[in-house]
């Protein structure tokens, strides 16, 4: 009976591996920025090219950044959504518009609409090197010190806004 | 006499102009790299074999020609070019992309298995191969024939002889 048995065993320790690996994203790699501190920044405004905005002006509020480009495909697809967030005001998002063109840009988020409180330029893509950015759209959380608290890559999605990053952003509002 | 000398002076001189031109065609240098300082290009390629392109996931970042890859060589050069070691250069990345950059992870507690899993796995089988082929030959020398069963299979061998033979 056991001659039976120990393959059978074997068999299934392998199949729930392998089960488990299908659920995996081999895309999604942890970022070690996660409880760090958000790099800091000074980046022109994509509106307002001769205005400069600093990391530092959001200290003492939740944010959100989200990384994007008009090249960017996927970007489209969690655009309506950020449009939509930001219409319920109940976080501010900033946009990092990343090695992008400035004309280009500005089109796209007229078409799509702009849910960005502010969007700034990194157009040689350096600040995105900083925040370990390695596949747009990217979203990260930055509570009111200015740690990163979540790092959302690709798409947001109506499950991720529901299930993580609204609550995760209510709590840290609560947080002095 | 002289005239002949002439002429053989001519191509004499001739030919140590063409030898003089030579260099200029055969010689002429490898492709320039990108970046003017071979040296840099050098360390930024040594570095830059051992880190993962994070956007092809199975290529090095010397290999690969993804717009990642192009930025991180052009952060490495910069750095290099700022007398960075090869170590704060590594961290930098690490700091920002994780382990995961890194071609040859360190050993620490969450990648003991991945260091060490395949030493236990061959152990694991070899232990396993022992046991089963010592109790393999107790079998072997377990089977033993009774006088008369020999006796029985002599006479079968005989009779196929016979047979044989006719």
């Amino acid at each position: 009976m056991m001659r039976y048995l120990i393959p059978l065993f074997a068999f299934m320790v392998l199949a729930a591996f392998l089960l488990v690996g299908l659920t995996l994203n081999p895309r999604q790699v942890p970022s070690p920025l996660i409880d760090k501190p958000a790099p800091k920044f000074q980046l022109n405004h994509l509106h307002q090219p001769e205005q400069i905005m600093s990391s530092d002006e959001n200290l003492g509020k939740v944010w959100m950044l989200n990384v994007w480009a008009s090249w960017c495909v996927a970007c489209r697809d969690e655009h309506p959504l950020l449009v939509q967030l930001a219409r319920t005001g109940i976080v501010p998002i900033y946009g990092l518009n990343y090695k992008d063109e400035r004309t280009t840009a500005l089109q796209w988020l007229k078409r799509y609409g702009d849910p960005y409180a502010i969007s700034i330029v990194d157009s040689d893509g350096k600040v995105g090197i900083d925040y370990g950015v390695y596949g747009v759209p990217e979203t990260y959380v930055i509570d009111k010190k200015g740690i990163i608290r979540h790092k959302q890559i690709g798409p947001v999605t109506v499950d991720s806004l529901e299930k993580t990053i609204i609550p995760l952003i209510k709590e840290l509002q609560q947080q002095a | 006499m002289l005239r002949q000398f002439n002429g053989v002076m001519k191509a004499a001189v001739l030919v140590f102009v063409l030898f003089l031109l030579a260099p200029l065609t055969g010689w002429s240098k490898e492709a320039v790299p990108v970046a003017e300082n071979p040296e840099i290009e050098k360390r930024m390629l040594l570095l830059t074999e051992n880190l993962r392109c994070l956007v092809c996931q199975n290529e090095t970042i010397a290999d690969s020609r993804a717009d990642f890859s192009n930025d991180i060589r052009r952060e490495i050069r910069e750095q290099i070019k700022a007398n960075k070691t090869d170590q704060e250069i590594v961290q930098f990345l690490v700091d920002r992309y994780g382990d995961f950059v890194l071609y040859d992870p360190p050993i620490k507690p969450t990648t003991f298995l991945l260091w060490f899993g395949p030493v236990i796995l061959f152990v694991v089988g070899l232990g396993s191969l022992i046991v089963y082929l010592r109790r393999r030959r107790i079998q072997i020398e377990d089977v033993s024939l009774s006088q008369a069963q020999l006796e029985e299979a002599e006479a079968l061998l005989n009779e196929d002889k016979k047979g044989k033979n006719v």
